[in-house]
């Protein structure tokens, strides 16, 4: 690292002898840039269809197979949210639905769309296109523990699909499966399903593993000529601070599933007191249910920073290109992102202020909670201070960075709500809670996602999305997620607790009859206008219009591959060579508006370039 | 442009439905109407950070928008402008956070003339019992609990004889005195939660929580389970009844102790004795 940053700071000293041309030269090659340390990497290339597109080594494909898999998980846990608005609105068509399924679409809705479609979207689909690209690697370092990566990913999404169809079904136990009752009878799914949720759970942790490890090092490790840590894109700074908090977080969910397993099949007493039941006292004794919330949010929390933090990197690439301007406040934005995640190992219990635990805990919990609120401000007032006196295209790829401003700030504020300990009494395990997180880290993560796919899309399939669905697909996306979400902090607001199957005639709950009603509509529509994507991309690769390379005017150097899409191995013959930052837009004395990472100074000698 | 129009529109609905919002919380029944303050102050200041900062964007879509002919401006830092922001946001978190600890140290410090409730929590319903003469609850053990005893209370513990049982989901509590509520769950998870009090706790078997509040206003409530606690949770309801010292009283007077509770089932035993040797 202090090697890293003495090579930033006498490169720096080169490029600023360049800007005021002051007499007298240090070093007469301003183009200069250290020679590479090691030999570049062997890539095996796949000689079959298998190799190629199945098992295959290419950090690319498997980015597209994490992500299609992750889609796929996203579906199914769409059409449980359509099931279960059906039953909250509209009970009397739902006449189907026992509470037993209800709590098992609950379950399997939540931890899906958390750590099976964000997570392995953000991390194993973002991450694995593009890191390399970004970067300047060829590949990955280790391509084929990255192969074994999805492919335990795919059998862990397997197993958990697979739940659906044992004797007693799914887990119905919520996404953070808190004990004793997720393992007793009582819960749905208290048999099989809560094992195989356990067991996929762990296989997606090895898996992640392999993938994490691979992310890391080649950020750290393989990064081309001149790609200093301090030049590389926002997006690689999420996507790498987010897979070190998930090598830090996982491991207590491995070790919680574990020992919940234990609890299970061995009738050991990790989270299980003395407990009566049917006025039996089971065989369990002196374990502590509040210790598995402990684990389970160690992990959780950084698991929310796990989604944002990538999110929050590549809507800072997207909305700094569309804006034709520098990312405003770079260095803020990294530390932000950094210490971000840092400080997210220290917050868990604030998802805990009424559980049980230690009241004096409140305390210290709600203090960090708050003191995070900081850094995530700053990024916010710098996506906005990069639209201020830019040069802004209004296109689909900036419309999902507007929404994104807009949702991410709702439920960052409703955030502070629930993170101030006394506040957090009265709404917590309301509706106000399912509001505040869907705002935050559901539909704002979502819009960066669909983003990134209008924005990259080009790069990865050749050929421009059409624009005019595009615009419908964000308008209905947005109008109707934000219809959902804000009308529903209300609900929480009256009282009315979440996981509720009905609401019975509770006064102060029949009077969100109409309230559930529309939501519910919402929902079904806002659910349905996500097939507007699937059409356009099939419309897309059959008759779309082909994509020039780089059609953004991007800097960053996945744009500048030898062929759109790339090949593996990405760069052709030569690595891309860095003398610059990806955010040189708008440079007064440049003739276009972009500079791209690999020009050399040499090349724009007249331009006033502050900071390369 | 008609991206920032609708943006707009969004913005000002979203202010809109808070004025008229039919759906607010229910009128309030305890003493936390700290926490409603802090959550009303909370409102104004996010509130209008939220909206301050949505504008600023609507703004900058407006005056900004692509022009060919124009050029962003170029700079990538302003350290005195980062400098004020990071300050004037770090002074308004803490003004948000103070209050709230304020009235989190209101919370976990129970007031010493607190009358304790012990709740009993299972799958799927309440029972309470309430301190008697000595002012002492007896010590419990969940082994203990049979049909004689329902809250497991340890025989020998000469506190727990004279302890009141209430035997229904409604318990009915003194207005104007606080309320010490003692959790405790026999199987899982549960949570205490009556919407109007604004209070809540976890009740976690194998330990005991707390929490207290002051009834403030006479009525009926109704219990909701909080805490997800299996396929009957949305069914787990309780009552509580505010009453006058003087029907409180009243009501007290006509529950059973645990001694006298313990004699009923003897004699119920002996009586069934008596039956089968007939």
């Amino acid at each position: 690292m202090s090697d890293e940053y003495d090579n930033n700071k006498s490169y720096q000293a080169q490029s600023s002898e360049v800007m005021d041309g002051s007499t007298g030269s240090v070093n007469p090659d301003i183009d200069y840039v250290r020679p590479a340390e090691v030999g570049e990497q062997d890539l095996y290339h796949g000689h079959s269809f298998i190799e190629k597109w199945v098992f295959c080594q290419d950090a690319k494909v498997i980015g597209v197979q994490y992500f299609l898999t992750a889609v796929f998980t996203g579906i199914v846990g769409l059409i449980l949210s359509w099931l279960m608005r059906l039953q909250l609105g509209f009970p009397e068509l739902a006449g189907f639905m026992t509470a037993e399924h209800y709590y098992q679409f609950v379950t399997m809705h939540g931890m899906i769309m958390v750590v099976y479609f964000l997570t392995a979207l953000f991390l194993g689909g973002f991450g694995n296109y593009l890191i390399p690209l970004m970067v300047g690697a060829r590949d990955m370092v280790f391509p084929y523990v990255n192969m074994l990566s999805f492919w335990m990913f795919f059998v862990a999404v397997a197993v958990l699909m697979a739940s659906f169809f044992v004797p007693g079904g799914p887990t119905g136990a919520g996404w953070t499966l808190y004990p004793p009752q997720t393992i007793l009878e009582g819960t749905p799914g208290s048999g099989m399903g809560i094992l195989l949720m356990l067991i996929s759970l762990s296989l997606f942790v090895i898996g992640f593993t392999m993938g994490g490890l691979n992310y890391m090092i080649t950020i750290l490790q393989a990064r081309t000529r001149g790609m200093t840590l301090m030049r590389m894109p926002l997006t690689v700074w999420g996507i790498f601070t987010a897979t070190v908090l998930a090598m830090l977080a996982f491991p207590a969910l491995l070790v919680s599933a574990i020992m919940m397993t234990l609890d299970k099949v061995l009738q050991t007493s990790f989270f299980m007191p003395t407990i009566l039941k049917a006025g039996e006292v089971l065989e369990y004794g002196g374990g502590s249910p509040i210790l598995f919330q402990h684990l389970f949010w160690f992990f959780g929390h950084p698991e929310v920073y796990i989604v944002a933090l990538p999110a929050f990197g590549i809507v800072s690439d997207l909305i700094s290109v569309h804006a034709r301007k520098n990312i405003f406040g770079y260095r803020m934005m990294v530390w932000a992102i950094v210490g971000i995640g840092g400080l997210s190992f220290f917050v868990w219990a604030h998802h805990m202020y009424v559980s049980g635990m230690n009241p004096w805990f409140g305390f210290f919990f709600a203090t960090t909670t708050l003191i995070i609120a900081v850094p995530t401000a700053m990024k916010v007032y710098n996506w906005i201070l990069t639209l201020w006196r830019g040069n802004i295209r209004i296109n689909t790829v900036m419309l999902w960075c507007l929404g994104f401003i807009v949702t991410f700030v709702n439920g960052g504020i409703t955030g502070i709500f629930l993170g101030n300990v006394s506040v957090d009494v009265p709404l917590s395990d309301t509706y106000f809670v399912i509001a505040h997180f869907h705002m935050v880290m559901g539909i704002a993560p979502l819009m960066v996602i669909m983003g990134a796919v209008y924005h990259w899309f080009p790069l990865v399939a050749g050929k421009m999305l059409h624009e005019g669905l595009g615009k419908w697909h964000f308008w209905i996306t947005f109008l109707g997620a934000y219809s959902i979400y804000f009308p529903m902090h209300y609900l929480g607001f009256i009282g009315v607790p979440r996981r509720y199957f009905e609401m019975y005639d509770s006064p102060y709950m029949t009077s969100a009859v109409g309230m559930n009603e529309f939501i519910s509509i919402a929902a079904f529509i806002v659910g349905a206008a996500q097939f507007i994507l699937v059409f356009n991309i099939i419309k897309t690769l059959k008759t779309g219009k082909k994509a020039e390379q780089n059609p953004w005017k991007a800097n960053s150097l996945e744009w500048y591959t030898s062929t759109v899409p790339p090949e593996h191995g990405n760069f052709g013959e030569r690595l891309p060579v860095v003398h610059r930052w990806p955010y040189d837009f708008s440079v007064p004395g440049a003739k276009d508006d972009f500079i791209p990472q690999t020009t050399a100074p040499s090349e724009v000698i007249h331009t006033e370039v502050e900071k390369t | 442009m008609h991206a920032g129009i609708i943006f707009l529109l969004v913005i000002i609905g979203s202010v809109l439905f808070h004025i008229f919002t039919p759906w607010y919380w229910t009128d309030i029944a305890s003493n936390w109407g700290g926490m409603d303050d802090t959550i009303t102050l909370t409102f104004w200041v996010g509130g209008g950070v939220f909206v301050a900062v949505c504008l600023f964007m609507i703004y900058c879509v407006f005056r900004y928008s692509h022009k060919e002919d124009r050029r962003a401006e170029y700079k990538p830092e302003d350290k005195k402008l980062e400098k004020i922001l990071t300050w004037a946001t770090t002074l308004g978190v803490c003004a948000l956070l103070a209050p709230g600890l304020i009235i989190w140290n209101q919370y976990v410090n129970v007031p010493k003339n607190a009358i304790e409730v012990d709740v009993m929590a299972w799958q799927w319903g309440w029972q309470y019992r309430l301190p008697g003469a000595d002012g002492k609850l007896g010590t419990t053990q969940v082994r203990n609990i049979a049909d004689n005893n329902p809250f497991g209370i340890n025989p020998d513990d000469p506190f727990g004889r004279d302890d009141i049982m209430v035997e229904s989901d409604v318990i009915n509590l003194e207005n104007n005195r606080p309320v010490k509520i003692l959790l405790r769950s026999v199987d899982v998870l549960h949570n205490w939660y009556v919407p109007q009090f604004r209070a809540k706790m976890d009740a976690v078997p194998g330990t005991v929580t707390f929490y207290w509040f002051e009834p403030n206003k006479v009525g009926e409530y109704e219990v909701l389970c909080a805490e997800y606690c299996g396929v009957g949770h949305y069914a787990m309801r309780g009552g509580v009844e505010v009453q006058d010292k003087a029907e409180y009283e009243v009501w007290l007077s006509e529950q059973e102790t645990f001694e006298q509770l313990s004699a009923r089932y003897e004699k119920l035993n002996v009586d069934g004795n008596k039956l089968a040797k007939k």
